[in-house]
């Protein structure tokens, strides 16, 4: 069970060599025995799980049964699931017990997947790390003493030890990506507006998409299948044909030209991870792909604009934490005024803090143009970059992030150099553009991740992409030490 | 000291729709506190808007109905600030480009007509209720009104009197009503009113500081409050005060304004779009669709009044006062009945019976049926203008007695065979022969006098104008 | 442009945080760093350059009006810090 990929656990569950319910037993068995020390679920509930997996081998008996079902699969703890405690990582909703289910949840659900637990994440999604939790923090199952990455971290963890087959994760600027670059998985951010954000609970509306996080291209193909769709609750749902996303994934990747920008080759990079890119680029060459140098000039504006955007988004989103309808209120107060600052005192870890009163500044009368208008016309500058790009290539390639997964601590104190982690990922949230995160070598033991970012709609491309890749390489076979 | 007042209204105006702005939740009225309040109405983590048609659609009726530009591409923002009644703590609402655009309401001011200069008109969401004292010191959020469709409509700075604040809102009143997107109802806030007001001395061009007088919701209210606020203002600054710029609420009970207390400093609301939802695009078809649809505007329907039924101008307005009043009017009409006395009648004894007991034309004690059939008698000259308003006062007590049957009871039946108002006449003639001479001699006064002789010599009954014509004919032999 | 102390305060008030006067060095600290890299962006010239809030080019779809939302106060209320009577309690708002 261990070691089968979503395709061969769905076939297996439908040859009946097992149940659902003795997979999910499995999958909760090493969540007992490996959480304690990695932390990468917030919520596990066994009773609510194995009631799922009854339904779904009910489901499987009767012969109704479509590829995900019975499959566990790890929730990162953003998604509201009726029912469930949903805290997005954060003290303010520690105790918030969840009404309704999300969209993606609800998908899930219907497939007859089984929840196998809500897993950890950085506070409010804002964070590279997994460290602003206030839940604590999650280990690398690689290397214990070194972040999972973030903000999708508990997810990451529970994949990279198979504590559960796949999991779930959103990406605002890079929480999908950098954490599988850094766990060593396959991970994928869908073009903005593909999965529904209904029930996701918001970070930064115009940047926020949830994607899969699984072993290789192929089971993360299989995720998106369940996970993308026309919502009308959602505004900005795109109403276009569902894809089917397995089918392309064996195409001839011949003559498909790959696009390398330089700017993703400069300075930030660590020089070992540039290596195992340019390895990469090499096998794509012998597979017969073209090599084109492009150009993202407005790149290095990325970072800039992204913390004005998306802070002030975030400021006006997290209002609604204020201690009267649901969630933490704070224990003592004088008046309504002195409940609302000790509320969102106390509610708020540091980091959701700094970004709320940033965001609030961007936004406030007499900055507005200075910040908020200039990102926004910055992010034309960017979107237009790939535009251009994408007239002279099919895919682009890089680096996921700029290093290999640090040590815990290391950055806490130096939100600067925490956020240049995103360096390379945050320009496509900017763009809306599918992007995701591939194995592709290690650096002493610690994984590296491939970045392949493909145009608008185009996830069958970057999936076909890894895919072959796969097909041709181990990276993302191999497991951390310890997790047997 | 002689000083202008100058005034502008925001109006809000709740749209008439089933669900609310952004959500499909219901917006009924009156219902237990929280009952109507779904998941995006008490902004739970991860719900989103979703925009309601109908409130675009009542948007651009609004914008037709005023002549105003329909934005093909307009925005929606945030309005941030923190209150226990705004879930989300903000306000979804409509900043840099509103739905509908600069547009115009015309008013009546004595026998002038005002232009009234809309600036804008733009969609938001409404808020949910505080109240007071539920528990000892504390306050309790109702959310069922959150969320519920409202279109804010500003004008500019166009009107100059308390009495020309009261007839815009009153015209607006009609106006929203009788394109079927305001229910109207004052009294449960359907049509509330901020009342910008600031005075400034005759002789310069350079406006005062305003005060904007927030949420009133009748017409009463909006004449008392300006009235005291505009001598609360020229009082202070001929003290050599100066005025604040302040929001401030009136208390219908003192008949005084005074400032909020607890919007203390200066809000900054941190406006920007709203990222949850996108531009939306109004294209000419949908206008186009939109326009075949809306009903003859008040303003139009009074020109064609006067043009095609005769009406005075006085009348017409009257008419077209309110979709109700043109309702009864129309009915009346339909039934058959003469336009300019159904007119006098609606305007006359029905009005003041109506005024006098404070209720609506809608729910009047004599429907148009009635009312037409009672006019019809006039016009086929069974009854005179005086026996039908005796039959009007006991139709108004018991609705379910036939006409005919009230003229027979009292004999109140006008004689108009000429046969029978012949033999009068020569009665009358031959008894007052004095007056006949007189008459005769050139004395036109005689003539009244002759016919009021007859009409007593017919207990009343002998149709006058029959009456006239019969001793017009016999004088001239 | 650097981030002073008052105006740390005012946005600070306006987002209904506390910040601490011992806290407020740190504050200062951390977020003159965070305005310094977004200063980066004034290096650019966008005069002619139409904003982007959306990263996809569509148009708002529209809900018919159809009530589909049932009563979930008994669920709401008991989700909530303080209700009483049917409603939220807070504590006295001041108009």
């Amino acid at each position: 069970m261990l070691n089968l990929s979503l395709k061969e656990l769905s076939l297996a569950l439908g040859s009946k060599k097992f149940t659902s319910v003795e997979l999910t037993q499995f999958f909760l068995n090493r969540i007992k025995k490996f959480n304690s020390s990695l932390n990468a679920f917030i919520t596990i509930d066994e009773e609510k799980s194995l009631a799922m997996a009854k339904k779904s081998d009910q489901l499987i008996q009767s012969g109704s049964k479509s590829c995900l079902t019975g499959i566990p699969i790890a929730q990162k703890d953003i998604f509201c699931a009726d029912g469930w405690k949903t805290t997005c990582g954060s003290k303010m909703l520690e105790n918030f017990i969840a009404p309704y289910n999300s969209t993606v949840i609800k998908k899930f659900n219907e497939s007859g997947a089984v929840n196998i637990g809500k897993t950890n994440m950085d506070e409010f999604a804002m964070g590279s790390s997994n460290e602003t939790s206030y839940f604590g923090t999650v280990k690398n199952p690689w290397n214990h003493d070194c972040v999972p990455g973030g903000s999708s971290g508990g997810s990451a963890a529970a994949v990279a030890a198979r504590l559960a087959p796949a999991a779930t994760g959103t990406d605002t600027g890079g929480s999908i990506r950098q954490p599988a670059s850094l766990c060593g998985f396959t991970g994928l951010k869908p073009t903005y507006g593909l999965v529904s954000r209904y029930g996701m609970i918001a970070f930064a509306s115009s940047l926020d998409q949830a994607g899969p996080m699984a072993i290789s291209a192929e089971d993360c193909a299989l995720m998106l299948e369940v996970m993308t769709g026309y919502d009308n609750k959602d505004s900005t749902s795109i109403n276009r044909k569902k894809q089917n996303y397995t089918n392309c994934l064996d195409e001839k990747i011949e003559g498909v030209r790959i696009g390398v920008p330089k700017e993703f080759f400069e300075d930030t990079l660590n020089p070992d991870v540039q290596k195992v890119v340019q390895e990469a680029l090499t096998q794509y060459e012998k597979l017969g792909a073209k090599i084109i140098n492009i150009s993202l000039p407005n790149n290095f504006l990325a970072i800039p604009a992204y913390y004005v955007i998306a802070p002030a988004e975030a400021s006006s989103n997290l209002s609604r934490y204020d201690g009267v309808r649901y969630g933490y209120r704070t224990k003592e107060y004088d008046d309504l005024m002195d409940m609302y600052f000790k509320t969102r005192q106390e509610g708020f870890g540091d980091e959701v803090k700094r970004r709320i009163l940033i965001g609030t500044y961007v936004l406030s009368a007499g900055y507005f143009d200075a910040y908020y208008l200039k990102a926004q016309k910055i992010r034309r500058l960017i979107a237009n970059d790939f535009k251009h790009a994408y007239e002279k290539c099919d895919v682009i390639l890089g680096p996921s992030a700029p290093s290999v997964a640090f040590n815990s601590g290391e950055k806490q104190e130096d939100p600067l150099a925490m956020y240049m982690q995103d360096i390379f990922t945050i320009s496509t949230n900017l763009a809306g553009l599918p992007a995701m995160s591939v194995p592709a070598g290690f650096i002493k033991d610690l994984p590296v991740g491939l970045q392949l970012i493909g145009n608008h709609f185009e996830e069958s491309k970057i999936l076909n992409m890894a895919h072959v890749y796969q097909q041709n390489t181990d990276w993302h076979l191999h497991k951390p030490k310890g997790i047997d | 000291m002689n000083w202008d007042i100058v005034i502008g209204i925001e109006t809000h105006v709740q749209l008439k729709t089933n669900t609310k702005q952004f959500s499909g939740a219901p917006v009924e009225f009156g219902k237990e506190p929280n009952s109507q309040a779904c998941l995006v109405s008490m902004a739970y983590p991860g719900v989103l808007p979703v925009l309601n048609k109908e409130s675009v659609n009542s948007a651009i009726r609004f914008g037709l109905s005023i002549e105003a530009e329909i934005a093909s591409r307009s925005i929606f923002a945030r309005k941030n600030y923190f209150y226990p009644d705004l879930p989300k703590g903000y306000q979804i609402s409509q900043f840099e480009l509103p739905i509908v655009g600069k547009g115009k309401l015309s008013i009546d001011i004595g026998d002038d007509l005002k232009e009234v200069r809309i600036l804008r008109a733009h969609l938001e969401e409404d808020a949910g209720k505080s109240s007071h004292g539920v528990i000892e010191g504390k306050s309790g959020i109702d959310l069922n009104r959150a969320g519920t469709p409202l279109l804010e409509i500003v004008t500019e700075p166009d009107m100059s009197s308390a009495e020309e604040a009261v007839t815009y809102a009153k015209k607006l009143h009609n106006l929203v009503q009788w394109i079927g997107i305001c229910d109207g109802n004052m009294q449960e806030g359907s049509f509330r009113c901020d009342v910008n007001v600031s005075v400034k001395k005759k002789d310069t061009d350079v406006l005062g500081t305003r005060r904007e007088i927030k949420n009133l919701n009748s017409f009463r209210f909006i004449k008392q409050a300006i009235d005291y606020e505009v001598n609360w203002q020229i009082e202070r600054l001929e003290d050599g005060g100066e005025i604040e710029q302040a929001t401030i609420l009136f208390d219908p009970e003192s008949g005084e304004t005074r400032s909020m207390r607890s919007k203390e400093e200066a809000n900054d609301y941190r406006y920007f779009p709203d990222p949850d939802l996108l531009p939306l695009i109004i294209s000419d078809e949908d206008i186009k669709k939109i326009k075949k649809l809306m009903p003859e505007l008040p303003e139009e329907m009074k020109l064609r009044f006067e043009k095609d039924l005769g009406l005075s101008a006085y009348d017409a307005e009257g008419i077209t006062s309110s979709l109700d009043v043109t309702q009864y009017f129309l009915s009346l009409i339909d039934l058959g009945v003469n336009p300019k006395l159904s007119a006098n009648w609606i305007l006359g004894n029905l009005f003041s019976k109506l005024k006098e007991k404070d209720i609506g034309i809608e729910n009047s004690p004599i429907p148009p049926k009635k009312l037409s059939s009672l006019i019809s008698r006039i016009q086929d000259k069974t009854i005179s203008n005086n026996a039908a308003k005796q039959i009007f006062e006991i139709l108004w007590e018991d609705s379910d007695k036939e006409v005919d049957l009230i003229i027979d009871e009292l004999g109140l039946k006008q004689i108009s065979d000429s046969n029978k108002i012949d033999e009068i006449v020569d009665e009358v003639m031959k008894t007052n022969s004095a007056m006949v001479e007189e008459f005769k001699s050139g004395k036109d006064k005689a003539f009244n006098a002759l016919i009021g002789q007859v009409m007593k010599a017919s207990k009343g009954k002998a149709n006058p104008s029959q009456v006239a014509s019969i001793l017009k004919e016999k004088l001239s032999k | 442009m650097s981030i002073k102390k008052e105006e740390i305060k005012k946005i600070a008030h306006l987002a209904r945080i506390k910040v601490s006067q011992e806290e407020l060095d740190q504050v200062e600290k951390k977020l003159d760093g965070i305005m310094t890299l977004i200063e980066k962006m004034q290096e650019v010239n966008t005069e002619s350059i139409e904003p982007m809030s959306h990263a996809l080019d569509i148009d708002q779809p529209l809900r018919e009006d159809k009530v589909t939302e049932k009563d979930i106060r008994d669920k709401s209320l008991s989700l909530a810090p303080h209700a009483d009577k049917d409603l939220f309690i807070v504590p006295q708002v001041i108009e």
